[in-house]
């Protein structure tokens, strides 16, 4: 990088020991963190499975061919299907906005989208119970016995329709849970890219979705891709948020996390880790995705840097 | 000038008031249908302080264990090679990417009395399921990505002709870590820190399975929370979800300042 620097001086032995630790030290600190990490995070992965197949293949196969195991993977399929692509529309808008205008406020947008990472799970369900519940806000408009819209509420007593301790609530409690990731991931990327790019299509002739999709998008796909991923792991994995606004009917309203809990609480514990080994397994692809668009992205990078 | 400006703000705003902002209004709704002596009375309650007590206590033990022993595996993966390091890397995010629940039951059953970890320490008298320790277990584990994250890119951004000038002035090793790398580094360990902390006192699945969740010893404050929901008493639930918003929010504004503070440091070395 700086040659001129290197052969400034020829640095004597003192000085060379002071560049780094000696080797002892060295492979006392590589240990430690190797420890670390085997104790705290290699030995409860290698236990999930161990434990998913310890009564053998057949049982585990068996757990997950229940019916109450195939509901739960269909509702968490359904919930990460409306709330990825939801976020995601949003966190490419937020993004347009925020990195290619200035505007006031702008710094307390930023702290807002994050906000619902700094709200403890079990209190993101809880507010829409307040919003939504029979003692809520809602509840409390639609209420049978008071009624301000009375054919609204006549309408979804008829069709039993309800939000709290039903699918829709469960939906909600993961847009909100995964709310800023897409978002988060974007908005520091387009704000690095600046607008010239975009600025330049306007010039030649291309409309403002021409140059969205041929210029914009190309150029943000691996944080978008990212962002995607790991919006898509907490929406699969969420449980206080969703334990909350559940009300945990077994084959109804139980998600993956919520089906595995029920597991654990009959006692059922190789049950429990056989399904928990599909939520690990989707861990370990999260990672190597993530893994991997790093690396996409850190070769993409690397000639802007160079020059 | 760029097209859709109105569009994006508008639908950003839109949906930012739609799912966070009314939503999380509906807090502070329900807190002012109670009398100032109620809400006291609920956020004082003898079990709601003692979770106050474990909770806070436990997420900074914790984020202090992971400041310690986060700063050395960024380090090591920062400054030294050797093998299997990117899988080590990749691992660290673990926490962030196995859910809660999975986390939860794990844990719960590696170190119960007869698990895998609970049996080594059983003749050494520790107990670690159901008791506190087992919460600073759980939130040690969820915590140790966060220091890890923040430190590794200002440890990676740091200008070696620093440490070079050090050492040419004379100083040994240990004086150019503490007195040149440890002041550099400060800003990023405390963000770090504090959100991990941060993330500590609100969590829940990874803790309630080896917590036990026993009144006025091993139940955090999300538990309290969850036992008040589960008698559908929703003011109290409310009241004491306030008290955990509002740290909330005073702990977001802080690691604001702090993540500023790291930045500036970051482009002054830079520079």
């Amino acid at each position: 990088m700086t040659p001129v620097a290197t052969t400034f001086h020829t640095p004597r032995a003192g000085h060379r020991r002071s560049m780094s630790e000696p080797p002892a030290v060295r492979w006392l600190l590589i240990g430690t963190a190797l420890v670390f990490m085997a104790l705290f995070l290699v030995l409860p992965l290698v236990f999930v499975f161990t434990q998913a197949f310890a009564k053998g293949i057949g049982f585990y196969f068996k757990t997950l061919n229940d019916p109450n195991a195939w509901s739960a993977i269909k509702l968490t399929l359904t919930a990460a299907a409306i709330a990825v692509p939801l976020n995601c529309v949003f966190g490419v808008a937020a993004a347009w906005a925020i990195a290619k205008f200035d505007f006031r406020g702008k710094n307390v947008l930023l702290t807002l989208i994050d906000l619902p990472f700094s709200v403890s799970p079990v209190i993101s369900g809880l507010i829409y119970v307040l919003v939504f519940g029979a003692q809520g806000w809602l509840g409390l408009w639609l209420n049978a016995d008071n009624p301000q819209f009375p054919a609204l509420a006549n309408w979804l007593n008829d069709h039993n329709f309800k939000i709290i301790f039903a699918v829709p609530g469960i939906v909600l409690a993961t847009i909100f849970v995964t709310f800023p990731f897409v978002a988060r991931e974007l908005i520091p990327l387009m704000q690095a890219q600046g607008r010239t790019e975009e600025e330049a299509a306007r010039v030649l002739g291309a409309s403002g979705w021409q140059t969205f999709w041929r210029v914009t998008l190309p150029n943000i796909k691996w944080g978008l891709i990212y962002g995607v991923i790991l919006c898509n792991a907490r929406a699969m994995g969420e449980f206080g948020a969703v334990s909350v606004v559940s009300g945990k009917i077994r084959g109804q309203t139980n998600t993956i996390p919520l089906h595995i809990e029920a597991l654990y609480d009959d006692y059922n514990f190789t049950g429990a880790f056989a399904v928990a080994s599909l939520l690990a397994f989707l861990a370990l692809i999260t990672l190597g995705l993530k893994t991997w668009v790093e690396y996409k992205n850190a070769r993409l990078n690397e000639p802007e840097i160079s020059s | 000038m760029l097209p859709g400006f109105r569009l994006t703000l508008g639908f950003t705003l839109f949906y930012l008031g739609l799912i966070v902002l009314i939503p999380l209004g509906a807090v502070f709704w329900k807190t002012s249908t109670l009398t100032w002596a109620q809400f006291w009375q609920t956020i004082t309650m003898p079990t709601a302080m003692a979770s106050y007590r474990l909770t806070f206590g436990a997420s900074f033990l914790a984020a202090l264990v992971n400041a310690f022993f986060g700063l050395i595996v960024a380090w090591v993966l920062v400054r030294y090679e050797f093998f299997g390091k990117k899988i080590v890397d990749s691992l660290v995010d673990l926490p962030f990417a196995l859910p809660t629940a999975v986390a939860g039951i794990t844990l719960a059953s590696l170190y119960a009395q007869n698990g895998w970890i609970g049996q080594l320490l059983a003749p050494l008298g520790i107990k670690v399921a159901n008791t506190q320790i087992g919460v600073f277990i759980a939130l040690t584990f969820i915590g140790l990505p966060f220091i890890v994250r923040t430190v590794q890119p200002i440890l990676e951004d740091l200008d070696p002709e620093l440490e070079e000038a050090a050492a040419s002035l004379g100083a040994n090793r240990w004086q150019v870590f503490w007195r040149v790398i440890l002041p550099m580094l400060t800003p990023a360990l405390l963000t770090g820190f504090a959100l991990a902390f941060a993330r500590a006192l609100g969590e829940y699945g990874s803790v309630i399975f080896i917590a036990g969740n026993i009144p006025m010893k091993t139940q955090i404050t999300p538990v309290i929370i969850m036992g008040e929901l589960d008698m559908f008493d929703y003011g109290k639930a409310t009241a004491i979800a306030v008290v955990m918003l509002v740290t909330s929010f005073v702990l977001l504004l802080s690691i604001n300042v702090l993540q500023w503070w790291t930045n500036r440091y970051n482009t002054t070395n830079l520079a």
